[in-house]
């Protein structure tokens, strides 16, 4: 580890192997990204609402083969649609739940110098930013980006264009820079905890990362599996996904077949169950933080807590073929796997309803943060609830691959992750900028989000009971969809009011680290460590290395003079 | 000034290993459900097909017993290197990762030989699924064994140097990269007689 | 291992070698049973058999495996449980329970 006193300005802010750095690096990459994925079911959108209508101004701009005369093309709308859904997960909200608030917050909060691997950490970065720019470059090859679903089920992607074999390079780079985080963050967690900090006086926070790097671990390595044999079947003329006796467009292919197209299903949907528990569990950290602080009180069940979210962890292995129930699996499967899937709907509930019960006695503040962590809750509990038909055969048969499934995991990744993660922003600003962020406009960006999530996503369940099926670029072409198209034009409005609904946000993250209200090391009161530090946080983190106490939410302590009572504070 | 960063050289009093050992065992892990994915599409792909090609009958079985003998020496090789390291002399180290390398060499040449065959008959992933399954196994297990001859040959030449200012540290990174080797060793005495014999 | 002693050390050398000329025999002795065309099953269980006795003793011994810290046997144990799940749970599509009427 070199001690340069004066390292160059590459070296310290491009270059860094500073956690920090690093975390905000990932921070704002991974928001552009959020914004891109946003901008593309923009346009999506104003197909669904006006099918077939010319999008005025933007239209043109996407070319003769993608929007002729504005007219959004159906292999355009499928890219669109593909690429959502894979910038979202893979660039936007995993790097900024795990790479920008884990790399930040969790060696400040166990109370260590920095992440156990430095350059490893760098180069975990490095790696996404890499798969970043395939993914983008990928709608400019011949014929667009990958356009098959972000799932890319073969044979379909099998035969697609050259984008997705791109989208293939794509995820390989992207799931070498999770590998490389996931590594660096257990042994941080388990090797660089500071005196006195025993598993149990963890903050729920770095528990949650901990947990979660472990499903990155272990889920993601199939996949890439799965990936390598896309790879071979699309530049090696293999069949692994490729039956015997495949027509397309009335000619036999000449393959050698032999192939099946579920080995692609069952190696994507093991790693993307757990993956959907990546999404959720650095969010509920999150919230958890945030929660105890604003109620002054100790998180109620923090034992259970972190039971459930093992046993959550655990069980998400073990429950993926409920995303294939209708590929014609018999009933011992269907069976094992519906009996796996409601028993995971458990430990969810417990962390649920440990969340709402710490609220119960507290001395709640109302502030920005907080409200966008108690909005999750009841969010979050919608799309936990909606998931239940879904993970049962008897009506999932109905509503599979219809709008109810994409109901149903945007109430948990919108207002549920997004939600946290935001709260997570405005919570950790002043540490990280030693600023707050306006309170008005906070509010006002609260409010707006969470009214117009809801008009969006809500409509969506209706829309799938009555038989709307999801990536359609035409619904309208179905009789049995016309009833619902007005909800499509509301959604779409709504969700155009949502991306407008943003703009405080990101004026205020912009003017805030410039201009806004300074405040001292620990403006919130707080009791974890990562508040104990200068602000923001010196290369080294600690002065000293703190030695840790007590648990992690003394708050109200009876007898002390100050509501709340730091970790490594000495009496 | 700040803290360093501890458990580099020595192990962490309670989890008793150092960060490196930890970090790569955990990467191992990551590799066991690598390997696990495509072994479970073979295991997929074997039990759905009507009828599958008997291995020993398509497949050079010499040469690929030749080859696990190989890595098996290769493994011990390894570990004596470190073993060198642990009783401080540093001319036994590099005899046993010079042949530790120079095996992997031959496994490689081995394994080429093994492919030129194949393609001169026409035998390429596009073959059949067998093929396609053996091409893919055998190739991402030989890109991991680059990997690893190029980790050993840095240590072996200008990472060598770490030995004179800091021995301990530079022991515990061979006994971290004999890991990955035995690893390496270990997925193809699975992959020989899956692919080979059966 | 890095606190292990010089003296402690050559006594493993003396086991690398004992476990090398089992692993030899084990790699010739799995080839020769290949040559006895066993039933299928049979042959796959035997083979799978002999392969983990020869990986359990790379990662034993070589892999130092043996008397290793609690943390790293209980990575191992559940990367190897889900490893189990990930190539068997798949086959359960071939099971066919009949309906109770």
């Amino acid at each position: 580890m070199s001690k340069e006193h004066s390292p160059s300005f590459w070296k310290k802010y491009i270059f860094s192997v500073d956690h920090k750095i690093i975390g905000i690096q990932y921070g704002i990459t991974a928001m552009i990204f959020l914004l891109i994925g946003f901008a593309l079911v923009s346009v999506m959108r104003w197909q669904l609402a006006f099918p077939g209508q010319p999008l005025p101004l933007f239209g043109v701009l996407f070319g003769m083969s993608n929007a002729p005369g504005g007219i959004i093309l159906p292999e355009f709308y499928n890219q669109l649609g593909a690429m959502h859904g894979t910038i979202m997960i893979f660039l936007g909200v995993v790097p900024l739940g795990v790479g920008a608030f884990g790399n930040y917050l969790v060696p400040l909060q166990i109370g260590a110098p920095d992440m156990a691997f430095p350059k490893l950490n760098m180069m975990s970065y490095w790696v996404y930013l890499t798969g970043g720019i395939v993914m983008l470059a990928s709608f400019f090859f011949p014929q667009g980006a990958a356009q098959s679903g972000w799932t890319s089920y073969p044979p379909l992607s099998n035969i697609a264009p050259v984008g997705q074999t791109v989208w293939l390079i794509g995820m390989v780079f992207l799931i070498t820079s999770s590998l490389l985080g996931s590594v660096n963050f257990i042994v941080t967690i388990v090797q660089l905890r500071a005196d006195g900090l025993t598993f149990s006086r963890l903050p729920f926070f770095v528990w949650a990362q901990f947990i979660t790097s472990f499903l990155l671990l272990l889920a993601f390595p199939p996949l890439e599996a799965a990936g390598i044999l896309q790879l071979m079947d699309r530049l090696a003329g293999s069949s692994f996904f490729m039956p015997s006796g495949l027509v397309v467009s009335g000619e036999a292919l000449q393959i050698s077949g032999g192939g099946n197209p579920l080995l692609w299903q069952h190696l994507f949907w093991f790693l993307a169950h757990p993956e959907v528990y990546v999404l959720i569990l650095p969010a509920m950290g999150i919230v958890a933080e945030i929660i105890a602080n604003n109620t002054r009180k100790p998180l109620y069940g923090y034992k259970n807590m972190v039971g459930a979210a093992l046993f959550l962890g655990f069980m998400s292995f073990i429950v993926w073929a409920h995303h294939m129930y209708l590929v014609g699996m018999g009933t011992t499967m269907s069976n094992f796997f519906q009996i796996t899937t409601m028993i995971i709907s458990i430990p969810s509930v417990i962390l649920l309803t440990c969340l709402l019960l710490s609220l119960w006695g507290g001395s709640i503040r109302f502030n920005t943060p907080m409200c966008f962590a108690l909005a999750f809750l009841p969010m979050f509990a919608i799309g936990g609830l909606t998931g239940l038909p879904l993970g049962l055969t008897a009506s999932d048969i109905h509503l599979h691959d219809t709008y109810y499934v994409i109901g149903h995991f945007h109430y948990v990744v919108a207002p549920g992750t997004l939600f946290a993660l935001m709260a997570g922003t405005y919570f950790w600003f002043p540490k990280i900028t030693g600023r707050q962020m306006s309170e008005v406009l906070g509010k006002i960006h609260f409010w707006a989000s969470f009214i117009l999530i809801n008009i969006v996503f809500m409509p969506m369940f209706s829309m799938g009971l009555a038989g709307v099926s999801r990536r359609l670029w035409n619904p309208t072409e179905y009789a049995h969809a016309q009833p619902t198209q007005v909800l499509n034009v509301v959604v779409s409005y709504a969700a155009w009011g949502l991306a407008i609904a943003q703009l405080p946000f990101i004026f205020n993250l912009i003017w805030s680290t410039f201009k806004g209200k300074q405040v001292d090391t620990n403006p919130w009161k707080a009791t974890t460590l990562e508040w104990a530090t200068p602000t923001p946080p010196p290369h080294g983190n600690f002065e000293r290395e703190p030695v840790v106490l007590r648990g992690p939410y003394e708050y109200s302590v009876p007898g002390q003079r100050e509501d709340y009572l730091p970790q490594n504070a000495e009496q | 000034m700040s803290a360093e960063i501890k458990w580099i050289d020595k192990p962490h009093p309670v989890s008793g290993v150092t960060n490196g050992k930890l970090g790569i065992w955990l990467f191992l892990a990551s590799e066991v459900m690598l390997f696990g994915g495509l072994f479970s599409a073979l295991v997929l792909l074997r039990t759905g097909a009507d009828s599958w090609p008997v291995g020993h009958e398509l497949l050079n079985v010499k040469l690929a017993t030749i080859n696990t003998l190989i890595l098996i020496i290769s493994s011990v090789t390894m570990v004596m290197s470190w073993a060198s390291l642990a009783m401080k002399n540093l001319s036994k180290y590099k005899m046993y990762m010079a042949i530790t390398v120079i095996l992997g060499f031959v496994f490689l040449g081995i394994k080429a030989v093994e492919y030129g065959h194949k393609f001169e008959h026409h035998h390429f992933p596009s073959t059949s699924i067998f093929y396609a399954i053996y091409f893919t196994l055998t190739g991402l297990h030989a890109i991991h064994v680059i990997g690893g001859i190029i980790v050993n040959t840095y240590f072996l030449f200008p990472g060598s140097k770490l030995w004179q200012t800091k021995p301990e540290m530079f022991t515990n990174r061979i006994e971290c990269a004999g890991l990955y080797w035995h690893f390496v060793d270990l997925v193809w005495i699975f992959l020989f007689p899956t692919l080979y014999l059966l | 291992m890095s606190a292990t002693s010089p003296e402690a050390v050559k006594k493993h050398v003396r086991t690398y070698i004992t476990i090398f000329i089992a692993l030899a025999i084990l790699t010739v002795v799995t080839v020769w049973v290949s040559t006895l065309d066993l039933p299928g099953p049979a042959a796959i269980a035997l083979a799978f058999i002999i392969a983990s006795i020869k990986a359990g003793l790379v990662a034993l011994f070589f892999m130092h495996l043996l008397g290793e810290r609690k943390i790293i046997i209980a990575i191992l144990a559940l990367t190897v449980f889900f490893f189990v799940v990930l190539t068997l749970l798949p086959q359960t599509s071939h099971v066919v329970v009949p309906i109770i009427p």
